[in-house]
């Protein structure tokens, strides 16, 4: 079994299936002869030619547009968006077509497509480099959104969403890319879309999360752990649709959950998560659900206090679930 | 007519299929009128005026080949292509059998994977990127094929439409962009919609020919599809073609073009409608005489009355249908 970087894993996994199945191919800025700026589509170029490995003019909704044809089609694109923060152009044809082609057409028309995507803060990226755009998607039906948080996962997930029948919006954080490592499987495996994963098993508060933060969050539990407090983590892993049961097991293992993500508090994933819990697990609950998340401001800003001031840490994680646990 | 059939390759037979799909279109689409002031159906959009574009650039295609992202006015391209008039009836009854949605979708938003009619949807043009997708499935999978995809000259203006031209233009896809310039984006003249002169000006900015066409005549737009087909074929890619036209209805059965524009003008329109032009021209031709004609016409409206009877009498869909078809 190989030590992957969570980019390696991203690479790894593009290239076992496009060795697998001709239909896939790759799309997007400067994925080819670059490599992608982040270089997860390194090497692939060399390998498999530039019929496949697409480098595309400067155009996020064509990207998706003329991915969501080739879908249709038959074919198998994996489109990037360069930063997640980009994605914006893009949205009319993720919501208004991708998401509702199978529905619209009753079933006639599908997409398999996947648009990757780097998210997320705390790489001094400022406002348009840093953003977490998955609330923009979460609650469109017809959409899957995945967001793994270790290499391992990566790979299980980046197959199952290429193998997907629909389309699956694949969001990696950027600042996971090299600072996580782990061990890959080099055969074949998939993770199901639609399931989270107990990524700690505790008794005394449960800790709701993805991405960048679940890493945070066991760094927080590892500490907590010391002081006498057992914590329950659960991993959203798939931001829509949320695996609703994986979540009301998690938070009715403990009664006490607190939900962490990077986005603003307001209007993120953690808003329906909170949801779903106060809904079916109300009475195995001993104290208000809390969420911890980025401040309401526009975007994370550039200089590093202020950067550091947006991010999240295991310390301030770790104080919001003392604050539960003593609850 | 500027141009002979014959001189196109077309023989007196496909002349004359060519008046019948016009007629057609424009019958089912009168029809559709009627019964939505009737108040038994909700909605139309028509294709009024735009039926030689339509089926005169439809025969230039190669029906179970090519692949179509047709827009919502393109009635007379998705009867050529093989929908029938039961199937344009049902989806405006919006009822289950309707091939395009199972009523899920306003009328007009023309699907069918059999035909190898792509779905729409109602924002503008964000059709001409999935067409692009199309035509870089063919080029990827060296299949000879075209991608053909048609839009308003409002449309135009779509960052889509911009987005998947280059891009088509830059990997020489084998896309045919037909634009149906009618004059009106619902009440917005082509002055206020184009900053250039015609729809085709904007080609040479994607390194493709740009070919302006008189819209009322099925046999010149036929002609410029058919060379486009053929140069998309030999691996030269994609062409824009405007076709100039006039919409003769309102924008849709909710819009009241009184507000926006002169009787005069439609009135002046209507002289120049592409079904009386064809129909002299077949005429003329000695194609038909006017007995042969009539009793061409004849059947089709058979067709259309019986389609009618049939959709209106056809179930509606079970309403808990509505949540299937979500994800695969």
């Amino acid at each position: 079994m190989a030590i992957l970087s969570y980019i390696e894993a991203v690479t790894h996994t593009l290239r076992e299936e496009m060795k697998r199945d001709p239909r896939v191919f790759l799309l997007g800025e400067d994925v080819g002869v670059r490599g992608g700026v982040f270089r997860a589509t390194q090497g692939l170029i060399e390998e498999f030619g530039e019929e496949r490995v697409i480098d595309s003019p400067l155009t996020e909704s064509a990207i998706v547009g003329v991915s969501i044809g080739a879908a249709a089609y038959g074919l198998r694109p994996v489109a990037e968006i360069q930063f997640a923060d980009f994605i914006l152009p893009a949205v009319n044809q993720i919501i208004s077509e991708a998401a509702k082609i199978r529905y619209r057409s009753n079933n006639d028309w599908h997409v398999p497509l996947v648009i990757r995507a780097p998210y997320g803060g705390g790489v001094h990226g400022a406002l348009y480099h840093s953003q977490s755009m998955e609330r923009i998607f979460a609650g469109n039906p017809g959409l899957k959104i995945v967001a793994p948080a270790t290499p391992y996962d990566v790979k299980g997930l980046l197959t199952s969403a290429i193998r997907d029948e629909d389309p699956v919006l694949f969001f990696e954080h950027k600042r996971l890319y090299r600072s996580v490592k782990g061990e890959v499987p080099e055969q074949e495996y998939t993770l199901p879309i639609g399931k989270g994963d107990i990524k700690r098993e505790g008794s005394d508060i449960t800790v709701i999360s993805y991405g960048l933060t679940l890493h945070y969050v066991l760094q927080a539990a590892e500490s907590l752990a010391k002081e006498g407090i057992s914590t329950h983590v659960f991993d959203l892993m798939t931001l829509y649709p949320l695996d609703k049961e994986g979540i009301i097991e998690a938070a009715a293992k403990t009664g006490k959950v607190l939900i962490v993500h990077e986005d603003h508090k307001e209007g993120g994933i953690g808003g329906e998560v909170s949801a779903v819990i106060a809904e079916e697990a109300l009475f195995d609950l001993d104290a208000p659900i809390k969420r911890l998340g980025g401040p309401s401001i526009p975007a994370m800003p550039y200089s590093p206090p202020l950067e550091k001031f947006y991010m999240l840490n295991p310390d301030k994680i770790a104080q919001a679930m003392r604050e539960l646990a003593y609850f | 007519m500027a141009i002979h059939h014959r001189e196109i390759g077309l023989s007196d037979q496909t002349a004359v299929e060519i008046y019948r799909y016009m007629f057609m279109a424009r019958k089912v689409d009168e029809r559709e009128w009627i019964l939505n002031r009737a108040g038994k159906i909700h909605f139309v959009i028509s294709c009024q005026g735009q039926e030689a574009a339509q089926v005169g650039a439809a025969f230039a295609l190669e029906k179970g080949v090519d692949y179509l992202n047709p827009y919502y006015r393109d009635t007379g391209v998705v009867l050529v292509m093989g929908m029938t008039v039961r199937d344009l009836l049902l989806s405006a009854f919006a009822k289950a059998e309707d091939p395009n949605s199972g009523g899920r979708q306003m009328p007009g938003h023309f699907s069918s994977r059999k035909l190898n009619i792509m779905t729409q949807s109602s924002p503008t043009g964000t059709q001409i990127p999935h067409a692009v997708g199309f035509a870089l499935a063919a080029k990827y999978e060296k299949k000879p094929f075209v991608s053909f995809v048609t839009l308003g000259e409002g449309t135009s203006n779509q960052g889509d439409f911009h987005e998947a031209l280059n891009f088509a233009g830059v990997h020489k896809l084998p896309v045919i962009v037909l634009v149906e310039n009618n004059q009106y984006a619902i009440s917005v003249p082509v002055k206020k919609q184009l900053a250039c002169e015609s729809v085709a000006d904007r080609a040479v900015g994607y390194g493709m020919p740009g070919v302006s066409v008189d819209g009322n005549d099925p046999l010149e737009v036929y002609k410029a599809v058919k060379e486009a087909r053929e140069r998309a074929l030999r691996g030269e890619g994609g062409t824009l073609i405007e076709a100039k036209t006039y919409r003769l209805t309102p924008h849709s059965s909710d819009d009241d073009d009184r507000t926006y524009r002169s009787r005069d003008e439609v009135e002046l329109a209507k002289k120049q409608d592409p079904i009386l032009r064809y129909r002299e021209y077949i005429l003329s031709q000695r194609l038909m005489d006017e007995g042969k004609l009539a009793a061409l016409e004849k059947k089709v409206m058979e067709e259309i009355d019986e389609a009618t009877r049939y959709a209106e009498e056809a179930p509606y869909p079970e309403p808990e249908s509505a949540m299937l078809h979500v994800y695969g």
